[in-house]
């Protein structure tokens, strides 16, 4: 018999009309990684909220084995002693705390009198950041240092608890690909060094066919098939038949190209420092332009300077003496808020759904008209909201946003539809030109090649597109061109027919280690 | 819809007749003396309308105005001295509203551009306000006497000739026209609705709550009739009722309220202004409590440096009973409406039961309680769910 450190049985969980696991199987060996993929809503965030105790014993039917003993967790604290510890994708950090204070949150180092002994918190602390590689003193504040490093810590937090069975949703969905790579050795080397298993919900297929040992599939709530990985050789396409049930001859559909000389939008040395720390530059004299009909990609790593460069271009959204010229379609123009902005024709789709985006308590209709409102009222400003309706409607068919009604309050919508929501919103702001920040972030295959589709639907429509993307292999697949940015600046330009991943990576990379003061 | 779902739907309402029966039947009918069911409304005049520029408020995200209830003291402060000065009332009235536009300019300018947080600007409003009313005062209570001021907001309209004391007829053929209005309006509506395509509720429960409401307004009209009439200030009442529940349900204005309460960031990268949109909910909220002080001062005939105390509170709790989230971005003018006359019902029945004052107090409190707590409570659970 094989070692399975946990094993989980014809686990069922229905919510009232749903069935979110349907009998899943599941069957994780001791010291490897598994990698949990399929599309979302497709129940992987359910399975791990049963096995970690945030859903309890009672509220679903089937069995858990963990090291051949049935478990029935009431609570997360119940699985933790164990030494299951589940990191979410939204981290659970507070952001005025600092590192060492965050490690132990909800488990203090404390004397005897319950007083907490802050040389053993940060002693510990200290230990547990050097197991996984975090060079940052244990007293820096969470909300100062980068999210790759947030993500460190949370793991070094599991590390601390004595972890045995480590359950990372979407770990890698914020980090950028060095940083990532970084994370999957960590865990490779942890369950060489300590025996530490993991289970991973991810995405991103390359990492699952790098890290991954053994790969499951969900699809619908049920498992689809668990495949063998264990010489790192599988192929992307191959996982994704299993995800989707059919294979996806093209992740990026044909477009016609049809990119005409105009030039729709262009910024001219365009310069942007810090809200807060005034001094720093965070865009540094910028020039770039989009033709009408065109895709343009952003490349570059987290915190390049790439979602500063939309947002302060969107009406000065963002940022502090900002210096510049903007000009659309050959006329130069002054956006001094995101209203002027809407009104000149541009568009920008933050990569923040949830706090940037939507109104996660409102409405689907509510949500998509937000951004212009009076195209659904009358001259004094009286709303028709049965047309509201009408038109969110439309968009939820063309955009076969899955809802059952557009009066559904967009919170309970899963990721891929609520960002439907948003490109529907402002699609119906009816811009020339989009700024789509990450428009594919965290959501799964099939609604990802929906939203490309989309993405060229508009630029056939003649509407220019800015797309600033960590994935790499989204940029190669639909831009026209991309630029890639380090630092402020803009380091490099391609063609779509000159750039390939490694060019891009180079330059990135390259750039990264050379900081020149140009001046 | 089912039994469940119907509850959730109409707590308020139901609260609202439970309460309303419970006092009936302990008071032993008198609540539902003619008297007595006119000045419910008049009583609470100065809530109702408030209740409405407060919903403004925690719209925005739970916060509220501290110093309506010093705002409305000083505007019947101004008035009621200015016409003791022997001043045209039409000038003392319109002072007051400046006075009232100066604060809500000067509260909204704060809150929206300078980013004050609202509970301690208006905190500081209500010391401030009130200590000005007592200069104006000079801390003695000043009788409000001039006929023309009263009659523009105490009288009552009746028709000579057609109407009498006992028996205003006027009153019901009111009462009588705006069930009709309502009825067709309503079902024309509907119709246009079917015709374009949109989706419209079921004709039956539609002609329910029509027929509900008609009942209503004909039951009101019929007491009125027997008690002077239509109260001018009812009117008062009405218009700014209405007006706040065509702003925040219908118009693009009145969405940006919730939008600001619902998703601040968002609302601004969509091209809203938050400033704006927290300066109008301060200076429409400050405009109503001193239109609130002109109909108070007149309905007590008299002004001192304590009027209004606490009237902010009552402003508050009427929108939480009446379903407005704590956290902003929800709640309706009709469910706050709701809430006030729950209060005024309270307060009414335990007046005429000639309960003192600390059972009030208690009874207040216990209710607002109750209502946010299964707010929360029912709320929390569909959530999950």
């Amino acid at each position: 018999m094989k070692d399975y450190i946990l094993e989980m049985k014809n686990i069922t969980k229905e919510y009232p009309g749903v069935k979110a696991l349907d009998n899943v199987n599941l069957q994780i060996k001791r010291a490897g990684i598994h990698a949990l993929v399929g599309e979302n809503g497709a129940g992987k965030s359910t399975l791990m909220n049963i096995l970690s105790g945030t859903i309890p014993y009672n509220e679903y039917s089937g069995q858990i084995f963990y090291n051949n003993q049935e478990c029935k967790f009431q609570k997360i604290h119940d699985s933790e002693n164990l030494g299951i510890v589940i990191i979410h994708q939204e981290l659970a950090l507070i952001p005025e705390l600092t590192i060492a204070e965050n490690m132990f949150l909800g488990n203090e180092r404390k004397n005897k009198f319950g007083i907490i002994d802050w040389n053993e918190t940060f002693h510990q602390a200290a230990v547990a950041m050097k197991a996984v590689g975090l060079n940052e003193s244990t007293q820096s504040l969470i909300k100062d240092i980068g999210t790759g490093k947030q993500q460190l810590v949370e793991i070094a937090k599991a590390i601390s608890k004595n972890v045995k069975l480590l359950i990372l949703d979407e770990p890698t969905s914020s980090l950028n690909d060095e940083d990532s790579k970084m994370l999957l050795d960590m865990l490779i080397r942890f369950k060489k060094e300590k025996g530490i298993t993991s289970i991973i919900i991810t995405h991103k297929l390359q990492e699952v066919a790098y890290v991954a040992d053994e790969i499951t599939v969900i699809r619908d709530g049920m498992t689809i098939e668990t495949i063998d990985n264990s010489n790192h050789s599988i192929n992307e396409e191959r996982i994704i038949k299993g995800m989707v049930g059919r294979e996806l001859e093209d992740r990026y559909p044909q477009r016609e190209h049809n990119i005409s000389d105009e030039i729709m939008f262009e910024a001219g040395n365009w310069t942007v420092y810090h809200p807060i720390y005034t001094e720093k530059c965070v865009v540094d004299n910028i020039n770039f332009f989009v033709r009408k009909g065109e895709v343009v990609g952003f490349s570059g790593l987290q915190g390049a300077g790439r979602t500063e460069l939309a947002k302060s271009l969107f009406g000065r959204s963002y940022g502090s003496h900002i210096s510049g010229q903007e000009f659309i379609a050959g006329k130069e123009v002054f956006l001094k808020s995101s209203r002027d902005a809407i009104v000149n024709g541009l568009a920008y789709v933050t990569e923040d759904r949830k706090t940037d985006g939507l109104i996660l308590s409102e409405t689907i209709s509510k949500n998509t008209t937000l951004a212009r409102m009076e195209k659904i009222a009358d001259k004094r400003g009286v709303l028709d909201v049965a047309k509201e309706n009408m038109v969110a409607k439309d968009y939820v068919k063309a955009m076969k946003t899955k809802t059952p009604s557009v009066l559904q309050k967009v919170g309970n919508l899963s990721g891929g539809n609520q960002q439907k929501v948003l490109l529907s919103k402002w699609m119906f702001a009816e811009p020339d030109v989009l700024f789509l920040d990450e428009p594919t972030r965290g959501i799964d295959v099939g609604a990802k090649y929906e939203i490309y589709s989309i993405i060229n639907d508009m630029v056939s429509q003649g509407k220019s597109v800015v797309m600033i993307s960590s994935d790499l292999t989204e940029l190669l697949g639909m831009c026209d061109r991309i630029y890639v940015m380090n630092e402020g600046k803009i380091t490099g330009e391609f063609s779509a027919e000159e750039a390939t991943q490694e060019k891009i990576m180079s330059t990135i990379l390259k750039s990264d280690c050379t900081p020149v003061d140009r001046r | 819809m089912n039994a469940n779902k119907f509850v959730k739907k109409y707590t308020m309402v139901l609260a609202l007749l439970v309460v309303f029966v419970f006092f009936t039947y302990l008071t032993g009918g008198r609540l539902l003396l003619a008297q007595n069911i006119s000045n419910l409304l008049l009583q609470n005049a100065y809530v109702l309308i408030m209740a409405c520029g407060m919903l403004l408020c925690i719209l925005t995200g739970g916060n509220v105005d501290l110093s309506v209830g010093s705002t409305l003291c000083l505007s019947a402060a101004l008035s009621a001295k200015m016409l003791s000065m022997g001043i045209n009332p039409l000038i003392a009235i319109l002072s007051s509203v400046t006075v009232a536009c100066i604060i809500g300019v000067w509260q909204g300018w704060l809150i929206g551009y300078i980013h004050i947080p609202p509970f301690i600007c208006t905190l500081a409003g209500m010391f401030l306000f009130r200590g000005i009313a007592r200069v104006i005062l000079d801390s003695k209570t000043v009788a409000v006497m001039d006929k023309k001021f009263l009659s523009l907001f105490t009288s009552y309209i009746q028709i000579p000739g057609l109407d009498v004391n006992q028996r205003v007829i006027s009153s019901m053929a009111v009462g009588i026209l705006v069930a009709i209005v309502i009825t067709a309006y309503t079902f024309i509506s509907e119709r246009n609705k079917m015709k374009k395509g949109y989706e419209s509720a079921s004709i039956n429960a539609t002609a329910i709550k029509v027929a509900i409401f008609d009942l209503v307004i004909l039951f009101y009209a019929y007491k009125l009739m027997s008690y002077k009439g239509i109260p001018i200030m009812l009117i008062w009442i009405l218009v700014v009722v209405a007006i706040f529940a065509f702003i925040t349900s219908s118009t693009v204005f009145g969405r940006y309220f919730y939008a600001v309460g619902g998703n601040e960031k968002a609302t601004r990268l969509s091209g809203i202004d938050p400033r704006k949109v927290y300066f109008w909910a301060y200076f429409l909220m400050s405009l109503l409590a001193g239109l609130s002080g002109l109909l108070v001062g007149a309905r007590i005939g008299s002004v001192d440096g304590n009027m209004g105390n606490s009237y902010e509170m009552d402003a508050i709790a009427s929108c939480f009973i009446g379903g407005a989230s704590a956290y902003g971005g929800s709640g309706t003018v009709q469910g706050i409406m709701i809430g006030a006359i729950l209060l005024g019902v309270i307060n009414q029945g335990m007046s005429i039961l000639g309960l003192p004052d600390q059972f009030q107090y208690i009874v207040k409190g216990a209710v607002l309680l109750g209502a946010v707590v299964f707010d929360v409570v029912s709320n929390h659970k569909t959530g999950k769910s």
